[in-house]
Order: structure tokens, then C-alpha cells, then sequence
């Protein structure tokens, strides 16, 4: 099993070689021989329903799987028809996931630090026996002379419900994602104080119903969350219109009937002027704020000020266009939606960025309603019958002062990083645990991050491919892919319920391991025993399955079960329920009041690049989800490396050339360590450019993207901290143009 | 029933140009690494703030007077099932002449074969009973429409009645039977 793929079908494609040569030398030469239609033989022997893990959107796919002498070989994947994320269909990076499975620089055994007298360090490639007894005594030493807070998690991607179940039965309050205040945060916690509820994921957005759609910092298109592209088309079908709000001409601004190419950082300004256009004007939904909201007098005033001519200087857009979309979201209500994006830590003001964006949805009476946002309704599942995880008296150390960050409702993956610097948190954090999060390019300034791992005394990655962060680990554990194991039954509250599961499609290829059987096992080293009471994680999901009176067989034959469905908007029946203090959608927000915070969004300008600085802005690729696929060499074929896009007159007045190689250097002196192509282009603002994030990767073992294309997150040596949750706005820092020539001339010159 | 004639139609207005289809055909038709029966073109017009793009899937045109036919000596590239080009691999000596008549660029060797490569429209599955080619089949925004033009009931047929549509060209007279919808 431990065959490459490519190797394999190079052996094939020789055998069809040699017919050709045989053709050749017969008579059939021309014409008699016939034109057979030629099949790519891609079919395989069996199919396989499993669900993706190429980006967190969890589709489902259908695994097509060759038996051969060497063993089963995954030929494709397809979408699963009966899913209700894929419905048969698929982007690329869910095509390209053989790409993963097959990628030559996988992780494939497990290695240990060794130290030898000397002081020299090396990996050694060690039995799973020995690697994860050395994990376990790494904790247990922890423990002992700490206590067991003193762990923390890191962690992203679905597998890690196994390693949050042991670290919580292991007692430490201590476990973050980066994708909480490095990425969605503030828009959960803005969409929760203003409807008493976040949006979720997949999130519970009308789009394909909807007649008006505002995109405000959101790329779909660029941004392949499948099911949200498929209804976006839907609605693009359907003639809705489309506004876009982006510095940038996304691939959505080309299909939008308004393109507002705000100055960065300005959305909030422009967010007020909506809402007084709106307020001023009546346009609003009267019945339903007055059935529903809470605080439209004190919202009326407070947008009092902020005339479209008020926005014009901060964001750069013209009154007449705020008043235009503004007139066309208010004659499309209430199927008019605001997406609520997703990335959104970018300021530090983020929180009330995603609080405006609620605000106006509600003036427009879109949530709950069709085109707007759904109800969403979710197949219940019992959870597995584990004995109660011990109660820890600790809170987590993710906050220097109780008092800080008061609305984050999740562990802050940053702050946990800055406490484990001595010093800086309540209490020390001395082991981490990362799960598939390669914290050197999630997490901002990493020179804070490696001067945290410095501090530590032991620390484990579980992963698929050797990121960055292994390098710097005691023990590397290789992960087996998601094609490759079992993990958690996934079913989110969506507009259609449904359970769909995981399963293994082809046996763990090298010496890797699913995530379950290494949680099982450190479980078994730490006297955990009771909470791993399951043979394997398919025993596990067919326990919870057979509690909820599912049928298990079918399920793994679709690879997914629909629930009953449920009314999905409050005009077909479902129930108006709001989890704010009041009762209602707060326009006027009583828990920022109590917290100290302004109840309704402020605008706080930014600061201007100095001269000869743009604004770094970064984001996405269709074909990427960011380091996680970007050494994946099937989808390399179609981006392979980053671009700095820059404005065509910027271009020009640097006398740089499309295609010319640059280093990028930030405002703080730190340089890229690698140099990309410059993308000369129309397509952005003079005052920012922009990079695909998860390039210009450090890590040699990552052969295929090694050195290729710019780092955004090592120039991201600054962020501004939103005070409300926590979220490590990104977008604060400016950079500066180094010809690569230059550069690497003045290398060689000083080596030699 | 007639001799179908099968066409491609791609409506510009949906495509996001993710490039589905493109690792979706590499997947299915088993393609040589490094290259690719199909790919998306970015057409941009204008200057920042007044802009436009056109985002296009392309692939062999599959030609009703295909270049590549007429420059073939073997016989190798040809008209194969309802119109379409097709290459036989054993009658292929891989000389290029077809490369160089091809005005779209759709053609390349197989460095694993020696034998020039290119779109089928699928023609493996739809000899088969499928209904659909690998690229319409993944297609997220349902932009790709493939089928029977003889067939005015056809899905493409309807479209392309009903839409402004264009072919890449037109000027070279190879009467492409791919389409684009505006």
C-alpha cells in the first residue's frame, strides 16, 4: 500500500504504449484498424459515499475505487447526488483530493525529536509504540508538576472531534481553533447579539430565493463553498441583482450590476449610510421591526449623521450609488440578503462590522424570511452514553485579565499563544497538542509564535503533510487522509437535516493512522480508558446511528440520511425565536452596553499606508484552500503559485512589468522570504494589493510549494485586536516593492 | 432517430471560472500530469473602476470543419460518433500537424503515450448510456450544457435559440460547435 499513484498509472499507460507499437507494425495502419472509442478505464470497481475534508465544508462525495494487485486504488471523486451540499456536483480542491491521498510528501511514519549529548537535534523515525508513549509521558510530566491546564489544543478540521474529546476528558480548559478569532468570530458574535443566533456552517443563507444580494468583503466564486456557489448561480440565473462591495474586482464584482470598490477598512461607514438612507427614507420593514426589534428609535438617531455624503470622503463611493443600491436592497425586501461573509478578522472593529450587517438585514426583515435567511432545522442525534468529563475549576488562559474580550464565547486560539510566554497569561502553558492547523501561518506576527514554542516543553502535531509547525515539534504523528478513515457523523443545522458519514474508503496508506485510533490509544497510555469505550470510530457512529433508530446499512450505501424537513421561513411557519436579552433582534445591542462597548457600530477610520505602501490584503483562490492543499499537486496544475496583484498605475509609476519577480518588506522592515511574479491589473485599488494566502511555504519537505509565491502571514507582524471577542484583525499592515532582481543580485554578491 | 450532433455551450454568465471542470476531466479521462484537455480563460476589458470580465471554460471546439482533420495523414484525428473530433491513439504517429492546425491551442502531446490528447466530449461516457460529460456533470454553477442539436429539444438547443451566444473564432471558419452564452 505504500504505491504512489502516478508511478501506477505510468505502468499502465506503458502497456497502452506497446498496443500502439503493435498497431503500428500490423496493416491496420490506416483506416482498416476501426476508430474504437477509447474508455480512461476511471471507473473502477466500487464506489465509495464518504464526505470531503478538502475545505470544511464537508460535501458529500462518491469515492470511485479500482481493485488491483497492489491493492484498491481511488481513480475519482465525484459529488454525491443525494447530499444536499453537493447534489452530485463538486469544486475543484473536492475533485482534486486524490491529490492529498497521493501526494508523494505525505507524513508517513512517525517521528521523534532526539537530542544526543552533543546538543544536535534530529528527527528519528520511531514504531507508533514508542511515539506515543513518548507523547503520553510528555503529558503525564506536564500534569504532574503543572496540572493538567497547563495543555493546551490547537486545532482544525473535522478529525479533531476525537482529540477534543480527549483533551476535555484529560481536564484542560485549554483547547482553540484558529478559525474562532483568526477568521469567523466576529461575525458569529455579531449575528448572535443582534438575533440571539450566528449564521453556522454552512451558513443559513437564501441565496438561490434571493432577489437582492449585497456581497460586502465575501468572494464567492473565488470562495468555493459548493453549495453556496451552486445557489449563487441559481441566482444569478434567476436575474437577481447583485451588489459588491470589495476593493478588489472579485470574480463575483464581474457578475454584479454594482461594483463599489470601497477604500479597506471603510465598510462600516458605508454600512451606516445604508441604514440611514433606509431609516430616512421609510424603507424599511415597519411590521415586522415593530413585531420583532428592539431599539429602532435609538438606532434612527444614531444613523442621523451619516448621510451618504458623510460616507463618500471614508469609503471613496459616491452618494448617488449608496442611495442606488440602497433604493434597490429596500425594493427587494425582504428578499434581499447581506451575506454575512466569512473571514472576516480584518480591523479590529470587525464585531461591529457584523453587527451593521445584521442591522441592515433586519431593517429589511430578511432574517427568517425567503431570500434572506433560512430556519434552519438539524436530525437529532444522541450523543454517545460517556461518562461526564471531570469538572475543571480553571478557566481557560486565553485572556490576560477575566475581564477582556468579554463577548468571545470561544477559547482564543492568540491568546493561548501569547500565555504561553511566560509572564504574559494568569497561568503557564508548558505542552500543545496541534491538530491540522499549521499555526506559523494562521496565527498573526509569528515570531510570537515561535518565540512560544520556544517556551514549551513538549509539543505534538498530528497532521497529513509536514507543515511548517512539525518541523518544530517533539513528536510528529502522521494522520491518515480523510479518504482513509472514519471520523465523527456530521449533522449541522441546515436548511435540509441530514446526517451523512465519514467512512474509510482505501486502508491508511504508509504507516499512518486515523485520528480516532491515535486519540484511542494516548487515551489507553493516560488511564482514559472509559472514554474510548468503542472498538472503532465506525463501531462508535453506529452506536449513536442505532440510538437514533438509523439505519446504519443504508447509510453507508448513500454515504447520507435526510431528516424530516422543517418550515423554513416564518411565513411558511416557523417560529420567530430570539436568544437576546430582550427577546428580540437588538438593533440596539443591551449586552455591548453592559459590556462597556458602543450598542450600535461606530466608524473608526484606519490608518493610511505611508508613502510607497499598499495595504496587504489576502484571500482565496477557487482552487486552493489556502497551505492546507496548496502542495497538492493536482491542483497545482492549475495554480501552482501567488501573485501580487497591483494596480496597473502603480505598476507603472514603480516601472514594474507584469510578470516581474518582487520581494514584498511591510511597514515593521520584515521581508518575504521568498519572491512571486507581479499580477499587473485593473482588477484592484491603487492603495492595496493582494496575495493568495498559503504560499511562499518554508517548509522543504513540501516539495511541491516549497519556496513558491509570498507568505501573507510572515508579513502580518502587526494586528489590532477587537476588544469585544478577541478576533486578531489582519488587514493592518502595508507593504512595499523590492525588485527580486536586486535582491538576489546583493544576495550573491555578499556570499561571495 | 437521426444521427445526433453533439455541441458544448457555456454560459459566461454563471461560470465563475473555478476550474471544476478542468481537475474534474483530468480525474475522469485519466489526463498525462501537466496537462489538460480544458482550462479557463479570463477575458478583462476596461480600466479600474469601469471594468468587465468574461470568465470562459474552453476545450477542442470539436469543429465542423476541424483544421486538425484536414492536416492529419494518418487518418488518426477524425469525425467521430454525432459530429464530434476524435483522435485514435494507434493511428497516431504523433508528428504535430494537428497541433499546428489547431487555431484554439486544445491539443498536446501525452508524453506517456507519444500521442496527441485532447477533449473527447466525453464521448467514453456518453457511448455508454451517461448523459452528461465529466466537466458538465461537476460543473457547481450547472454552466456547461452539453447535448444533441438535432434534438430542438434538447437542453442546448433550447439555449442557445433563446440566448445571444457566440463560438471562439469565428473568423477561421472551423464552424466550432462550442458555444458561448452571453
Amino acid at each position: 500500500m505504500t504505491m504512489d499513484r502516478r508511478e501506477f498509472l505510468k505502468i499502465g499507460s506503458a502497456s497502452v504504449g506497446g498496443a500502439a507499437l503493435l498497431g503500428g507494425l500490423t496493416s491496420e495502419w490506416y483506416g482498416a484498424y476501426g476508430n474504437p472509442i477509447q474508455d480512461p478505464q476511471t471507473e473502477g470497481d466500487r464506489v465509495v459515499p464518504t464526505f470531503c475534508e478538502l475545505c470544511f465544508w464537508k460535501c458529500g462525495v462518491l469515492a470511485h475505487v479500482k481493485d488491483t494487485a497492489e491493492g484498491p486504488v481511488v481513480t475519482k471523486i465525484k459529488g454525491n447526488p443525494k447530499h444536499p451540499l453537493s447534489r452530485g456536483r463538486l469544486c475543484p480542491r473536492g475533485a482534486g483530493g486524490t491529490g492529498l491521498l497521493y501526494d508523494p510528501d505525505r507524513l508517513k511514519q512517525p517521528l521523534v525529536r532526539v537530542r544526543s549529548a552533543g546538543g544536535a537535534q534530529k528527527f528519528e523515525t520511531v514504531s507508533w509504540e514508542k511515539a506515543l508513549d513518548e507523547v503520553a509521558n510528555g503529558f503525564e510530566k506536564i500534569k504532574q508538576k503543572y496540572g493538567g491546564s497547563a495543555l493546551a489544543l490547537f486545532y482544525h478540521g473535522y478529525g479533531a472531534n476525537w482529540m477534543k474529546h480527549l483533551f476535555k476528558a484529560y481536564g484542560t480548559p485549554n483547547i482553540a481553533a484558529p478559525s474562532y478569532a483568526q477568521c469567523r468570530g466576529p461575525r458569529d458574535v455579531g449575528f448572535d447579539l443582534t438575533f440571539g443566533e450566528g449564521v453556522g456552517s454552512p451558513e443559513r443563507t437564501d441565496i438561490a430565493n434571493s432577489r437582492c444580494m449585497v456581497l460586502i468583503g465575501s468572494h464567492l466564486g473565488e470562495n468555493m463553498h459548493n453549495t453556496q456557489v451552486q445557489d449563487f448561480a441559481e441566482f444569478l440565473r434567476s436575474g437577481g441583482d447583485l451588489i459588491v462591495v470589495d476593493p478588489r474586482f472579485s470574480t463575483a464584482a464581474a457578475k454584479a450590476r454594482h461594483w463599489l470598490p470601497i477604500k479597506p477598512g471603510a465598510d462600516i461607514a458605508l454600512l451606516l449610510a445604508w441604514m440611514n438612507v433606509i431609516i430616512e427614507e421609510k424603507l424599511y420593514d415597519a411590521d415586522y421591526l415593530e413585531s420583532y426589534a428592539y431599539g429602532f428609535d435609538q438606532l434612527a438617531a444614531h444613523v442621523r449623521p451619516f448621510t451618504p455624503e458623510w460616507a463618500y470622503p471614508r469609503t471613496g463611493i459616491e452618494p448617488g450609488r449608496i442611495r442606488e443600491t440602497a433604493h434597490l436592497m429596500a425594493g427587494a425586501r425582504p428578499a434581499t440578503l447581506i451575506h454575512p461573509g466569512r473571514h472576516v478578522t480584518w480591523y479590529g472593529d470587525d464585531t461591529q462590522r457584523s453587527r451593521a450587517i445584521a442591522m441592515l438585514n433586519a431593517l429589511l426583515g430578511s432574517w427568517g424570511r425567503k431570500g434572506g435567511f433560512v430556519v434552519p432545522s438539524q436530525v437529532e442525534l444522541p450523543k454517545y452514553r460517556y461518562p461526564g468529563y471531570e469538572k475543571n475549576h480553571s478557566r481557560p488562559v486565553d485572556r490576560p485579565l477575566p475581564s477582556n474580550f468579554p463577548l468571545a464565547d470561544k477559547v482564543l486560539a492568540q491568546g493561548l499563544c501569547n500565555a504561553t510566554i511566560p509572564g504574559l497569561g494568569e497561568y503557564e502553558l508548558k505542552g500543545w497538542m496541534v491538530y491540522g492547523s499549521n499555526l506559523p501561518t494562521t496565527l498573526p506576527d509569528p515570531k510570537r509564535t515561535h518565540e512560544a514554542i520556544q517556551k514549551l516543553d513538549f509539543l505534538v502535531t498530528v497532521d497529513v503533510l509536514p507543515a511548517e509547525i512539525c518541523s518544530l515539534s517533539d513528536v510528529v504523528l502522521p494522520e491518515a487522509t480523510y479518504l482513509e478513515r472514519c471520523d465523527e457523523l456530521h449533522n449541522p443545522p441546515y436548511r435540509e437535516p441530514y446526517v451523512a458519514v465519514r467512512q474509510e474508503v482505501v486502508p491508511p496508506m504508509y504507516d499512518s493512522k486515523p485520528g480516532w485510533w491515535i486519540a484511542k490509544e494516548l487515551a489507553t497510555r493516560l488511564g482514559l480508558d472509559d472514554f474510548f469505550p468503542w472498538k472503532d470510530s465506525m463501531e462508535y457512529a453506529k452506536t449513536r446511528l442505532h440510538d437514533a433508530g438509523v439505519d446504519c446499512e443504508g447509510m453507508q450505501k448513500d454515504g447520507v440520511l435526510l431528516g424530516k424537513p422543517q418550515p423554513l421561513y416564518y411565513e411558511e411557519g416557523a417560529v420567530p425565536e430570539f436568544y437576546t436579552d430582550s427577546g428580540k433582534i437588538e438593533l440596539y445591542s443591551t449586552r455591548l452596553a453592559a459590556a462597556g462597548f458602543e450598542p450600535m457600530p461606530v466608524y473608526t477610520p484606519q490608518e493610511e499606508p505611508p508613502p510607497g505602501y499598499y495595504r496587504l490584503l489576502f484571500g482565496r483562490t477557487s482552487v486552493h484552500t489556502f497551505g492546507r492543499t496548496t502542495n497538492n499537486r493536482l491542483l497545482s496544475e492549475v495554480f501552482d503559485e501567488n501573485a501580487v496583484w497591483v494596480n496597473r498605475d502603480v505598476a507603472a509609476k514603480w516601472g514594474l512589468a507584469d510578470g516581474e519577480r518582487v520581494y514584498l518588506q511591510n511597514q515593521d522592515g520584515v521581508r518575504s522570504t521568498f519572491s512571486a511574479p507581479l499580477r499587473v491589473t485593473s482588477r484592484i485599488r491603487p492603495d492595496a494589493v493582494f496575495l493568495v494566502h498559503g504560499y511562499g511555504r518554508k517548509a522543504k519537505k513540501l516539495r511541491q510549494v516549497h519556496g513558491k509565491g509570498i507568505d501573507s502571514a510572515e508579513l502580518v507582524t502587526r494586528y489590532k485586536t477587537d476588544p469585544i471577542m478577541g478576533g486578531t484583525g489582519m488587514n493592518v499592515n502595508f507593504v512595499t516593492f523590492l525588485r527580486a532582481e536586486d535582491v538576489d543580485s546583493a544576495a550573491a554578491t555578499k556570499e561571495a | 432517430m437521426s444521427e445526433p450532433r453533439y455541441a458544448m455551450a457555456v454560459d459566461t454568465r454563471t461560470c465563475v471560472g473555478c476550474s471544476a471542470c478542468v481537475i474534474g476531466c483530468k480525474e475522469e479521462n485519466d489526463v498525462a500530469p501537466q496537462f489538460t484537455r480544458d482550462w479557463v480563460t479570463t477575458d478583462t476589458r476596461g480600466a479600474f473602476p469601469e471594468l468587465r470580465m468574461e470568465l470562459r471554460s474552453e476545450r477542442c471546439n470539436h469543429c465542423e470543419d476541424a483544421p486538425c482533420v484536414r492536416a492529419c495523414p494518418t487518418g488518426s484525428s477524425h469525425y467521430g460518433p454525432g459530429g464530434t473530433v476524435q483522435i485514435t491513439d494507434v493511428k497516431c504517429s504523433g508528428c504535430k500537424a494537428c497541433i499546428t492546425a489547431c487555431p484554439y491551442g486544445a491539443r498536446f502531446v501525452d508524453p506517456r503515450s507519444k500521442t496527441v490528447d485532447k477533449c473527447t466530449f466525453c464521448m467514453h461516457r456518453i457511448e455508454a448510456g451517461k448523459e452528461t460529460t465529466s466537466c458538465q456533470e461537476i460543473c457547481p454553477t450547472e454552466s456547461i450544457l452539453f447535448g444533441d442539436l438535432n434534438d430542438p429539444h434538447s437542453d442546448i438547443s433550447k439555449a442557445l435559440q433563446r440566448r445571444v451566444n457566440t463560438t471562439l473564432l469565428p473568423g477561421a471558419g472551423t464552424k466550432p460547435m462550442h458555444f458561448y452564452l452571453k
